[in-house]
C-alpha cells in the first residue's frame, strides 16, 4: 500500500509542471503510470534504447543538415561557378550521407536482439507467475484471456519500447531542436509555430481519455475471441455431436463484429486527432507565411532566411504529425501492460511457508482432516461446500471416501496437497499442518490421480515419472503392472512413444491408466484416487484392482469411490453428505446400517439381489435384472 | 528425459508432391524453392480474395490518399510562389498573390489534413472487414474440419492460427496500407517529374533503384524464411502455453512447474530469436536503402552542379531537383517498412492459407439428398459392408453388417479396443467408413446435409466440456431455440435439476464462477440434458454413464426408459447397468459382432455375454 501511494505523489510531483490533468481523468490509471511499470523489464535493454534514441537523434540532425549543405552548395560553389570549391562540400554532403544510413543502421542494430529479450523476459515471468497461482485463479480466468497477455499485449508492448518510445524522444528532440533553430532564424515566426505546442498538448491529454478506454476494450475483445476460439477447438467433439458449429460460429461472428466495431470507433477517434494535428501546424505555417512574406517586403527579413525558415519548419511537419499515431502507440501499449499487471499482482495465496517444518525422514502418511470447512473464494455468499470435515486416515490405511453428485468429493482430495486451502480448520500429515511443510515436499508426499487423465505432450515415460524424475525405468515398469498399462509396450516406440495432443493419442481407459501409474509411481506416503477406474472395462477394472492392492498394502490412501467395486479396495468407507462426514465405517456394515449409504451404492435391482442373496451365495443368477 | 523432444510423433508421410498441400508444409522450414513458390502464389490468392469485395472503399481510400499526398506536395510550391512572386508583388504595391499564396497554403494544408482523416477511417473500414472476412472464415473452416485432423494437428496450433496469425494481418491491415499507396504515389510521381525535368540527370537519380531492387531481392529471400520461422516459433509457445493452462491441476500436484519452465523457455528463446533474426535482417536492408538513396543524391548533386558550373544546366532546374530526390527516399523508406510487414503477415497467411486449404475428412455433400422420404426421421440404422481404418495396415473394423430397426435400444458391448466406439462415430458420421455405407432410413449418411443429420443422430460421449456462459446455457447447445421451461423441464428428466438448483444462481450460474465448478459427474449430467433437449431420433451414448454416481445413473436409466421409446438408442457402456435398459446386446471382439441377441437370452448362454454379466455381477457387491 505505502509504495503504490508514494509512486502515486512521485508521478505527481514528476508531471504537475508540464500538465494539469482533468478530474475525469483520474478516475483511471493515467498512462505514463501504467507504462512506468515495465521500467524494471526494460531496464537491461536501457543501455542499447538510449543507444538507439540518441543515434536516431543524430541522424535526424543529418537530416536536418542536409538542406544547409545544399543551400551552401547552391549558393556558393555554383552560384561562383567555383568548380574546385565544390569538392569539399560535396564530400561532406557525402559523409552525412552514409553517417545518416549508418547510424540508422546502428540504431536497429542496437535495439533488435534487447528488445526481444525484454519481450521474451516478460513473457517467461508471466508463463512462471501463471505456474504459480493458485487453481481457484484459474478456475475464475479463461485460457483465452490469458494467451491474449501473453502473445498480443506482450507485442504491443514490445513495438512500444523499441519504436515508439525511441521515437517520442527523437521527434521531441527534433521538435525542441527544430523550433529552436526557427527562433533564431526569426524569433517572431518562430513563436507563432513554439505556441502551437500548447493546443497540441491540451488535445492530446482530452485524445487519450477517450481513447485510452478502446484501446482496453479492444484488448479485452481479442481476449474474449481468443477464449472463444479455445473453446471451439476443446469442445469439438460436442459441437460435432450436436452439429452446433453453426451456432458457436455466429456467437464468433458476433463478438468478431463488436471487435470491429471497436477498432473503427479507435480509427474514428485517431481520424480526428490527425486531422486537428496536421490541421494545427499548417494553419500556424500559413500565418508566418503571411506574415514572413510582408517582413521580406518590409525588409525586417531577408529572402534566404525565409527559404531557410521554411525548409527547416516544413520538415518539422513529420514529428508532429507522427505524434498521433506515438501516442495511440503509447496507449495501447499502456493498457497491454496494465492487463499484463493484473495478472502478475494476482497474489499468489497457496505458498511454502517461510519456516516449512519438516514431517521427518520417514513420512508415515497418518492424513487426518480436523473441522475442515471450505467455500470457494469467489463465492463468499453461499454456503460453505464442506462444513466441518472429520477424519482420521491411520498409516497405511485405505479410506474411501463416497458421497452423491455434488457433495465436495472432489474438491475434499484436492484439499490434501493444497489445489485449494481449506477456509478453516486443518489437515495434518503426521501431525503437521500441511499449510507449515514446504509444497513441493507436501506435493511429492501426496500423489494423486484425478477423474479426468491429464497427458503431457511427453514420452510415456516421462509422462509416468512427472512427479519423480530421478525414477528409473524399473520404477516406471512397476506402474505400469500396477495400473495394467501394457499396452504400452505395443507402442511404436514403447516407453519413448511421445503422447499426449502432439503425440499419439490414447483412448479414455488407456489415459485413465497412464494416469493412474503416475500416481502410484515411486511408493508417495499418501495416495489420492479420484474415481480413478471410471473408463475402465470391468475385466481390466478387476486387473488393476488385484494388482492397486499390493500398493494399498502399507500407503494412506483416500479413495473417491462410485461403485461397489472401488470401495472393496478400502479398509473403511466414510459418507460425505452435507459438507461433513457423516458415518464412517466398513462397507457391509454401513450397506445394513445407513439408508443414506444404501442409496448411493446399491443400485436398486442390485440392492433387491444382495438382500435376497444375503442368505444364500453372494452371486447368484435368481436376482433377475430389471428392466 | 530428452526422449519426448526426439520421438517423432506419429503422422503420415505426405506424399512427396503433396508436401506443400494443406498444413504438409508447416514445420517446414527448408521447403524447396518450387515449393516456396507455391505457398507464396496461394496466400496471394486468398489476400486477392479477401480484398476483393472491399475493393471499392479500397480504390476511394486509394483516390482520398492521392488527393491528400498532392496537397501536401502543393504546400513547397505555394511556399516558393510566396516567396518568389509575392514579395516582389507586395514591394510594388499588389497585396493580391500574398493573399493568395497565404490562402493556397491554408487550403492546401486543411486539405491534406481532412484527406488524411477520411484515410484513417476508410482504411481502418477496409481491413476491419478484410479481419472480420478472414475470422470467421478460418473459425467456421476448423469447425468443418474432421476429428481426425483436429486430433493431428492439436488445438494450440488451431488457436495460433486464429490468434497470432491474424494479428501479423491485422499489423499489415492497421500499417501497411497507407505507407504502401504513398509510398508508391510519391515514387512514382517525382520519378516522372525528374524524368521530364531532365532526363540525363534523371536517371542518374533514379539509378539507385538498382541496388535497391538488388537488396530487396535479398531481404526477400532472408525474410521470408526467418518469418516462417517466427509463425512456427510462436506457435510453439501457443501451444506450450495452453496445454499448461488446460492440465494446470496436473502440473501443480506433479510439479512440473520447473520442467514446464524449461520447455517453454526454449520456445520463448526460439521465438525471440527467430523474431530478432527479422530485426536484424531490417536492421541491414533499411540502411541499405537509405544509403543507396542518398548516394543518388551526392551523385545527382555533383554531376548537377558541375554541369551548372559549365552551364549546360540552369540552376533552377538542379535545386527542383535535390529537393525531389531528397523528398523521394523519405517514402521509401516507408515502403520498405511495408515490405517488411508485407513479409511477416505473408508468412502468416501461409499459414492460415494452409488451413483453409484443408479438405474436410467428412466433407459436407455437395448436392444433399433428404433422409428417407423427407418426413421425420424414423431411425432405421444399417450397416453394409462397413469397414474402417485409421492407419491403411491396421483395419479397426474388418467388414461390419448390421441392421438396427427404428425405434430399437441396441448395447455394444466388449472388452477395450473392440471397435465399439468406431462403431458409434461412424453412425455419427464423424468419421466416413474406409468401404461399404451406412444408412439412415435408407439414406446414406454420406449425402445427407450435416445440419439434417446432426438433428438426427446425437451422440454423447463421455467427454464432459462445458463452455463459458451459464448452465441453461450450456444444456440449451441441444437445442439453442429451445425456451427456459424447455431447458429447466430437460433437467428435470435426467435428474440433474435438484443439483443445478442447488447451485448458487441455478440454472443462471456462470459455469466458470462463483462456485460453477461442476464435477464430472454433474457435467455429464448437463450432457444428458443436453441430448434430451436435442430430441433426436437416433440416440448415441458412449461411456456417457462413466463418471456418474449410483443415484444418478439409476436416475438417467430411469429417464432412459421414457426418453428411449421411439427413439433408436446405441448405448456403448462397461457397466452393464447401462446394458439392462436394451433390447438386444451386440458383443464385439476385434471389430467383429460375435454374439447378437436379447440380454435374457444371452445371460441364459454361456457365451462372452454371460461371463461378461455374471463379472459384472461379482463387480458390485
Amino acid at each position: 500500500m505505502s509504495i503504490s501511494v508514494q509512486a502515486t505523489t512521485e508521478s505527481n510531483a514528476r508531471e504537475s509542471p508540464t500538465c494539469r490533468t482533468p478530474p475525469a481523468v483520474l478516475a483511471r490509471v493515467p498512462a505514463v503510470r501504467s507504462l512506468r511499470r515495465l521500467y524494471p523489464y526494460a531496464r537491461p535493454a536501457l543501455p542499447a534504447l538510449i543507444g538507439s534514441a540518441i543515434t536516431a537523434t543524430l541522424a535526424m540532425l543529418c537530416g536536418l543538415a542536409f538542406p544547409l549543405v545544399i543551400q551552401q552548395i547552391i549558393d556558393g560553389p555554383v552560384a561562383a561557378h567555383d568548380r574546385a570549391a565544390l569538392w569539399p562540400l560535396a564530400g561532406l554532403l557525402l559523409a552525412l550521407g552514409v553517417a545518416e544510413s549508418g547510424l540508422f543502421w546502428i540504431r536497429r542494430m542496437l535495439s533488435a536482439r534487447p528488445i526481444m529479450r525484454v519481450e521474451a523476459a516478460m513473457r517467461a515471468d508471466l508463463y512462471d507467475r501463471l505456474q504459480q497461482l493458485p487453481v481457484s485463479f484459474h478456475d475464475s480466468w479463461s485460457a483465452g484471456q490469458l494467451m491474449s497477455r501473453a502473445v498480443s499485449d506482450l507485442a504491443t508492448i514490445r513495438r512500444f519500447m523499441g519504436f515508439g518510445l525511441v521515437f517520442l524522444f527523437v521527434n521531441l528532440t527534433t521538435f525542441i531542436v527544430g523550433v529552436s533553430i526557427l527562433l533564431a532564424l526569426s524569433w517572431q515566426l518562430g513563436v507563432i509555430i513554439a505556441a502551437l505546442a500548447l493546443p497540441l498538448v491540451a488535445l492530446c491529454y482530452l485524445y487519450e481519455t477517450r481513447y485510452q478506454v478502446l484501446a482496453r476494450r479492444s484488448q479485452d475483445q481479442v481476449g474474449d475471441l481468443a477464449t472463444l476460439v479455445e473453446e471451439s477447438v476443446l469442445g469439438i467433439r460436442i459441437l460435432k455431436a450436436f452439429g452446433r458449429s453453426g451456432h458457436l460460429s455466429r456467437q464468433f461472428l458476433a463478438r468478431a463484429r463488436q471487435l470491429r466495431a471497436t477498432e473503427l470507433r479507435k480509427a474514428s477517434v485517431i481520424s480526428a486527432l490527425w486531422a486537428v494535428i496536421i490541421a494545427v501546424p499548417e494553419i500556424a505555417f500559413g500565418l508566418t507565411l503571411f506574415l514572413g512574406i510582408r517582413q521580406v517586403a518590409d525588409g525586417a527579413l531577408s529572402a534566404g532566411t525565409l527559404v531557410a525558415f521554411f525548409g527547416v519548419a516544413l520538415g518539422l511537419r513529420w514529428p508532429i504529425d507522427s505524434i498521433g499515431w506515438l501516442l495511440a502507440m503509447s496507449n495501447d501499449a499502456a493498457s497491454a501492460s496494465q492487463r499484463y499487471f493484473e495478472v502478475m499482482d494476482a497474489p499468489i495465496t497457496i505458498t511454502s511457508p517461510e519456516h516449512p517444518r519438516a514431517t521427518g525422514s520417514s513420512a508415515r502418511g497418518h492424513l487426518r482432516f480436523s473441522d475442515v470447512h471450505f467455500r470457494f473464494a469467489d463465492a463468499p455468499a453461499s454456503p460453505d461446500l464442506l462444513r466441518g470435515v472429520d477424519l482420521d486416515v491411520a498409516p497405511g490405511e485405505t479410506v474411501a471416501i463416497v458421497g452423491a453428485t455434488g457433495s465436495g468429493k472432489t474438491t475434499l482430495t484436492s484439499l490434501v496437497n493444497r489445489l485449494y486451502d481449506v477456509t478453516a480448520g486443518c489437515i495434518t500429515v503426521d501431525g503437521v499442518d500441511i499449510r507449515q511443510l514446504d509444497l513441493p515436499a507436501l506435493r511429492s508426499q501426496v500423489s494423486v490421480a484425478f477423474e479426468e487423465a491429464t497427458l503431457f505432450s511427453a514420452s510415456v515415460r516421462e509422462n509416468v515419472l512427472l512427479g519423480r524424475p530421478d525414477g528409473t525405468d524399473q520404477d516406471v515398469l512397476q506402474a505400469l503392472r500396477v495400473a495394467q498399462a501394457g499396452f504400452v509396450h505395443d507402442l511404436p516406440w514403447g516407453l519413448e512413444t511421445r503422447i499426449g495432443e502432439q503425440g499419439l493419442s490414447l483412448s479414455g481407459g488407456q489415459r485413465q491408466r497412464l494416469a493412474l501409474a503416475r500416481a502410484v509411481v515411486g511408493s508417495p506416503a499418501v495416495l489420492v484416487l479420484d474415481d480413478p477406474l471410471s473408463a475402465l472395462d470391468i475385466h481390466t477394472e478387476a486387473q488393476v484392482e488385484r494388482a492397486l492392492r499390493s500398493v494399498l498394502v502399507g500407503t494412506t490412501a483416500l479413495i473417491v469411490a462410485h461403485r461397489a467395486s472401488t470401495v472393496q479396495l478400502a479398509d473403511r468407507v466414510a459418507l460425505l453428505a452435507d459438507g461433513r462426514i457423516t458415518a464412517v465405517g466398513i462397507h457391509s456394515e454401513l450397506l445394513d446400517a445407513v439408508p443414506a449409504y444404501r442409496d448411493l451404492l446399491a443400485g436398486r435391482e442390485d440392492h433387491q439381489a444382495s438382500r435376497a442373496s444375503r442368505a444364500s451365495q453372494p452371486s447368484t443368477r435368481t436376482a433377475q435384472v430389471s428392466r | 528425459m530428452n526422449a519426448a523432444e526426439t520421438t517423432p510423433p506419429v503422422l503420415l508421410e505426405p506424399e512427396a508432391d503433396d508436401a506443400w498441400r494443406g498444413v504438409a508444409a508447416e514445420d517446414n522450414e527448408d521447403i524447396s524453392s518450387s515449393v516456396g513458390l507455391k505457398l507464396q502464389a496461394r496466400s496471394r490468392r486468398l489476400l486477392r480474395r479477401l480484398i476483393r469485395p472491399q475493393r471499392v472503399p479500397a480504390l476511394l481510400a486509394a483516390g482520398v490518399v492521392v488527393l491528400s499526398e498532392a496537397a501536401f506536395l502543393l504546400g513547397p510550391l505555394v511556399v516558393a510562389y510566396g516567396i518568389d512572386t509575392a514579395v516582389p508583388a507586395l514591394l510594388a504595391g499588389d497585396a493580391g498573390p500574398l493573399v493568395f499564396a497565404t490562402l493556397g497554403y491554408l487550403a492546401s494544408g486543411i486539405a491534406n489534413a481532412a484527406g488524411k482523416a477520411v484515410f484513417v477511417r476508410l482504411s481502418a473500414r477496409v481491413a476491419q472487414s478484410v479481419l472480420l472476412d478472414l475470422r470467421s472464415q478460418v473459425f467456421t473452416h476448423s469447425q468443418t474440419l474432421s476429428l481426425s485432423f483436429h486430433q493431428k494437428y492439436t488445438s494450440g496450433k488451431v488457436i495460433s492460427r486464429m490468434t497470432s496469425d491474424l494479428d501479423a494481418l491485422a499489423d499489415l491491415a492497421a500499417e501497411g496500407l497507407e505507407g504502401l499507396i504513398s509510398g508508391l504515389l510519391s515514387v512514382g510521381a517525382i520519378s516522372v517529374t525528374l524524368l521530364v525535368l531532365d532526363l540525363d540527370l534523371g536517371l542518374i537519380a533514379l539509378a539507385a533503384f538498382v541496388p535497391i531492387f538488388v537488396a530487396t531481392r535479398w531481404f526477400q529471400r532472408r525474410s521470408r524464411k526467418i518469418y516462417r520461422r517466427t509463425r512456427s516459433a510462436i506457435a510453439s509457445v501457443i501451444v506450450q502455453f495452453t496445454e499448461t493452462m488446460n492440465g494446470l491441476r496436473a502440473v501443480l500436484s506433479f510439479r512440473r512447474e520447473d520442467r514446464n519452465k524449461a520447455i517453454f523457455g526454449k520456445f520463448n528463446d526460439e521465438n525471440a530469436t527467430a523474431n530478432g533474426d527479422g530485426l536484424v535482417a531490417l536492421a541491414v536492408y533499411t540502411p541499405l536503402v537509405r544509403l543507396f538513396g542518398n548516394l543518388s543524391l551526392v551523385a545527382t548533386m555533383v554531376i548537377g552542379a558541375v554541369q551548372v558550373i559549365d552551364g549546360t544546366l540552369e540552376i533552377g532546374v538542379l535545386a527542383a531537383f535535390l529537393l525531389y530526390v531528397r523528398r523521394m527516399y523519405d517514402p521509401l523508406d516507408e515502403l520498405a517498412m511495408f515490405y517488411n510487414t508485407y513479409q511477416a503477415a505473408a508468412a502468416a497467411l501461409e499459414k492460415i492459407s494452409g488451413l483453409l486449404e484443408e479438405v474436410p475428412g467428412v466433407p459436407e455433400p455437395t448436392d444433399p439428398v433428404p433422409v428417407g422420404d423427407g418426413g421425420p426421421i424414423a431411425g432405421h440404422i444399417r450397416f453394409e459392408g462397413v469397414s474402417f481404418c485409421y492407419h491403411p495396415d491396421v483395419p479397426v473394423l474388418p467388414t461390419l453388417d448390421l441392421d438396427i430397426p427404428a425405434g430399437q435400444t441396441v448395447a455394444v458391448v466388449g472388452a477395450t479396443g473392440a471397435g465399439k466406439s468406431t462403431l458409434a462415430k461412424l453412425l455419427a458420421r464423424f468419421y466416413d467408413p474406409t468401404a461399404g455405407r451406412v444408412l439412415l432410413d435408407g439414406t446414406d449418411v454420406t449425402v445427407v446435409a450435416t445440419r439434417e443429420l446432426r438433428q438426427g443422430v446425437v451422440m454423447v460421449t463421455q467427454e464432459s466440456f462445458l463452455f463459458s456462459g451459464s448452465v441453461a446455457d450450456n444444456i440449451a447447445l441441444g437445442r439453442p431455440s429451445a425456451t427456459r421451461r424447455e431447458i429447466e423441464a430437460a433437467a428435470d428428466a435426467i435428474g440433474a435439476s435438484t443439483f443445478i438448483r442447488a447451485l448458487p444462481e441455478g440454472f443462471d450460474t456462470d459455469v466458470r464462477k462463483r462456485g460453477g465448478r461442476l464435477s464430472a459427474g454433474q457435467r455429464q449430467l448437463v450432457g444428458f440434458a443436453r441430448a434430451f433437449l436435442a430430441d433426436p431420433a437416433v440416440l448415441i451414448l458412449d461411456e456417457a454413464t462413466a463418471s456418474l454416481d449410483i443415484p444418478a445413473e439409476r436416475a438417467v436409466q430411469h429417464a432412459l426408459h421414457t426418453v428411449l421409446t421411439g427413439r433408436t438408442a446405441v448405448i456403448i457402456a462397461h457397466r452393464l447397468s447401462t446394458v439392462a435398459i436394451a433390447d438386444r446386446v451386440l458383443v464385439m471382439d476385434r471389430g467383429r459382432i460375435v454374439e447378437d441377441g436379447s440380454p435374457d437370452t444371452l445371460i441364459g448362454g454361456n457365451g462372452a455375454y454371460a461371463a461378461l454379466h455374471e463379472a459384472w455381477r461379482e463387480s458390485l457387491l
